[in-house]
């Protein structure tokens, strides 16, 4: 294998990777910031102890996140130099900023949410993890600015003497219009993952241990199963515009992700294949005719460029060469991201209906949904981004830079495979160990609350901290 | 000033804050091998610094992302360039960071000893390796006229970069014992006071030879008189602190180890200015501010930002100091989330 594969396999494992944990961050912290709010406002015990025990669940998740982060950041100059070199003036100012107004606000505001419990006002408490959450947002907008800018290039220039883009207007870059549908896209798909983690732990409490915390679990279980229906209907919403403006922007993704190989007015959308995507064996397929043009365009009748057209066409501007990605991959990622990424609904409306005035789900059944349902939004978020950026090959930077053109000339193939070895090994162990640490973390089910001390007399300086590890 | 200049200041500000918070953390984390003699001491260690890691941490990411916006081919010649170091930078990260927060949850003796391992480790090395990687950074590496480091891993083990990891590790273990003196109560304190001289004298002679062979290295260096008198300064701040670590002055003694590290990095930066990156090939190949940096463009608006938003970091990453100036020993030690099983070797009263 070259260098460039190794590296495309090193940042796809890796940055898939760390996508597992980014949304359950963001969708969590905000469910343990609300289950917080609640108890601050009516001072009742179980919101508390629902804050304490997914804030732990929260913890440790956070803490996969970081690590993975700490590679991302350092792994577009180890692998990709041609590339840092080349987007640097642009591509770098989002990050660095990212670093500067996100990084710091989550770290410092979660170390004080952690250890803060005896130390800061219960207001001030309640603040820490609201800003923590704000910071999610703000890093989860300017690292999608960052990726927005390779997806769709703007507020640049081209300089003939260095070859390399240069920044011309950064407000451009940041109102970049894929910027504001992927934006809502993913925060609404964190909050759907965060929903679906709190409505399968919730159900799993319910189901295996009907008796203990029935009360906690049923307004965990409905705060998850609420979230997961407004996030879904968030999800869609968004996921709609952003095909609109992708099938502008990179109509080449678009037709790969239906497989349409020859422009077509009233485009139809295949809910599956079976056969060769090439479309000259269609042993089976279901058709919701005109769909894709609707997708595309918001026309049943609009006319979608297909592959073939569109390969000619670029050949005709970038010249001799292949602009057509992976067809296969990107239409089942597609369906996939949508497929499984919406499994959560269902479950969460018949969840609602089942809990409705004092009842409980129970049975083999809804114990193994409450098993699979976290791990679907999980897999959607993954195939959305592997459907992102396999559908934007072969360019690194759409229409500006191969993603051949981008990798590290002086990192030679050993080097690479070293560490993509190295990184993966890793990251499976760390994997095996933090799934085994839910579990048992969620198996304890909620932690008793230290009964109330009275040590008004007692030193400050004597007292045991709250919190320690 | 010009801004290539200014952004050279603010990212040798961003790396002296990065040494100067993760530095002593780093040294917390050698430390729990060396000072502590059970698991409730090792907690404690722990916890002197458990509440502020992960935001000292995030200076060295920020410092990368501004590297990257404000000089792109010194980012890129640099992260490719030290391919296998920062590799093994990243893993050690990787396994401190998540050993902080998951060696509590189980109890089993041997789970928490593997963890120790990872937090060790996961210290050391990057505490070595950040000084190796300046020291090959200052001393020069194999780069050619298309800016790419031509070198191999073995090139930059040379003597005076690993030189570099000694004074760097030095430093931050003998920063990180004055502030276990400072942060604890008890026995350990004053172990960590008598570990923090020892290892301080040491790395003070390291720290001298080191710096007078950099002032070689850099013989024709543009600005080698303000390199010196930096030199000298963190020299001296260091002799203070040691000084007040032996009467006692533990908060006068981390001000002390403070302002050596941040002398010596800042002497460091000021003996490569204006290059970034010198090629010992062809001193014409070498990365300056100039033929590394961004569009003044892009450099302005980074400055906006940087200033506006800095002073606000610093703000609440210093209350955060605040809240949790509270001295701590083994009495503040609450029991552990998990019951723990008793270990008998390490049950014996701490003498």
């Amino acid at each position: 294998m070259d260098t460039v594969t190794i590296a495309r396999w090193q940042f796809g494992i890796t940055t898939v990777y760390h996508f597992f944990f980014v949304p359950l961050t963001i969708g969590l912290v905000f469910l343990v910031a609300g289950f917080q709010t609640a108890w601050y406002r009516t001072h009742h015990e179980r919101y508390l102890r629902l804050t304490k025990f997914f804030g732990k669940l929260f913890l440790v998740n956070f803490a996969m996140g970081v690590v993975t982060g700490i590679v991302q950041e350092f792994q577009f100059g180890m692998n990709w130099s041609d590339y840092s070199r080349f987007v640097g003036d642009i591509f770098g100012a989002p990050l660095a900023i990212e670093g500067l107004l996100a990084f710091f606000l989550e770290s410092t505001f979660l170390g004080l949410w952690i250890f803060g419990w005896d130390r800061l006002s219960p207001k001030l408490h309640l603040a820490s993890i609201w800003l923590a959450a704000f910071g999610t947002f703000l890093s989860a907008y300017f690292i999608l600015a960052a990726n927005s800018f390779m997806q769709n290039p703007v507020g640049f220039r081209l300089n003939p003497d260095s070859g390399r883009a240069e920044l011309v207007d950064f407000w451009a870059v940041l109102t970049n219009k894929v910027t504001l549908v992927t934006f809502p896209h993913t925060i609404a798909a964190a909050f759907l993952t965060g929903g679906g983690f709190v409505l399968g732990v919730a159900l799993w409490q319910l189901v295996r241990h009907p008796n203990r915390d029935a009360a906690a679990f049923r307004t965990a279980a409905r705060a998850g199963a609420v979230v997961v229906i407004v996030a879904a209907t968030l999800v869609a919403a968004t996921g709609d515009r952003q095909a609109k403006v992708m099938t502008e922007v990179q109509p080449m993704k678009m037709a790969a992700a239906e497989a349409l190989y020859d422009t077509k007015e009233s485009a139809g959308f295949s809910i599956f294949t079976i056969g060769t995507l090439e479309g000259s064996e269609e042993v089976l397929s279901l058709r919701i005719p005109g769909l894709l043009s609707f997708l595309g365009k918001g026309s049943f009748s609009a006319e979608i460029e297909g592959l073939n057209d569109l390969q000619t066409a670029y050949e005709a501007k970038y010249g001799p060469g292949d602009y057509t990605p992976s067809v296969p991959l990107v239409y089942w990622t597609f369906r996939l991201m949508m497929g499984v990424g919406m499994i959560g609904v269902p479950v969460a409306l018949a969840a609602l209906w089942m809990l409705r005035t004092g009842r409980t789900p129970q049975g083999r059944w809804w114990a193994r949904i409450a098993i699979v349902l976290p791990l679907t939004p999980l897999l959607g978020n993954a195939f959305g981004w592997i459907f992102t950026e396999m559908g934007r090959q072969p360019w690194i930077v759409f229409g500006l830079m191969p993603t051949s053109a981008g990798v590290s000339p002086s990192v030679s193939a050993g080097e690479v495979l070293a560490s993509l070895i190295g990184f993966t090994a890793v990251y499976g162990l760390l994997a095996v160990i933090e799934v085994r640490l839910l579990i048992a973390t969620i198996g304890k089910g909620l932690p008793e609350l230290p009964a109330p001390t009275d040590d008004s007399d007692r030193d400050d300086s004597e007292r045991p901290l709250a919190f320690a590890y | 000033m010009e801004l290539t200049t200014v952004w050279f200041i603010l990212i040798a500000v961003l790396w002296v804050g990065y040494f100067v918070l993760e530095g002593f953390d780093f040294g917390v984390g050698v430390l729990t091998r060396v000072l502590a003699r059970d698991e409730v001491e090792r907690r404690v260690l722990i916890n002197t610094i458990a509440p502020v890691w992960d935001g000292n941490e995030v200076w060295v990411l920020v410092a990368g992302g501004a590297t990257f916006a404000a000089f792109p081919e010194w980012y890129a010649t640099l992260f490719s360039g030290f391919y296998l170091p920062l590799f093994l930078i990243l893993i050690s990260l990787i396994f401190r960071n998540v050993a902080f927060e998951f060696r509590g949850k189980r109890p089993e003796a041997a789970w928490k000893r593997r963890w120790d391992h990872a937090i060790f480790f996961g210290s050391l090395v990057p505490a070595v390796l950040w000084g190796v990687a300046f020291g090959n950074i200052v001393g020069g590496v194999e780069i050619d006229s298309t800016k790419e480091y031509v070198g191999t891993f073995f090139d930059l083990l040379n003597p005076y970069a690993l030189l570099g990891g000694l004074v760097t590790l030095g430093l931050f273990v003998t920063h990180g014992s004055v502030f276990v003196a400072l942060k604890t109560v008890g026995d350990i304190r004053v172990r960590a006071r008598a570990f923090g001289l020892r290892v301080g004298l040491v790395t003070a002679i390291v720290a001298v030879v080191f710096l007078a062979w950099t002032r070689s290295q850099r013989s024709g260096a543009e600005y080698l008189g303000w390199f010196s008198v930096l030199a000298v300064l963190a020299a001296l701040s260091l002799v203070a602190a040691l000084a007040s670590l032996l009467a006692g002055r533990e908060g006068r003694a981390f001000l002390g180890t403070t302002l050596t590290i941040g002398f010596a990095v800042a002497s460091l930066f000021v003996s490569l200015f204006p290059e970034v990156m010198p090629s010992s090939l062809d001193p014409a190949w070498s990365l300056t501010t100039t033929n590394a940096s961004s569009t003044p463009y892009t450099l302005r608006i980074m400055t906006w930002v940087a200033a506006i938003f800095t002073p606000v970091v610093l703000a609440y990453q210093t209350w955060t100091y605040i809240v949790f100036r509270r001295r701590i020993g083994v009495q503040h030690i609450p029991m552990p989330e998990v019951a723990s099983h008793p270990e008998p070797s390490e049950a014996e009263p701490v003498g």
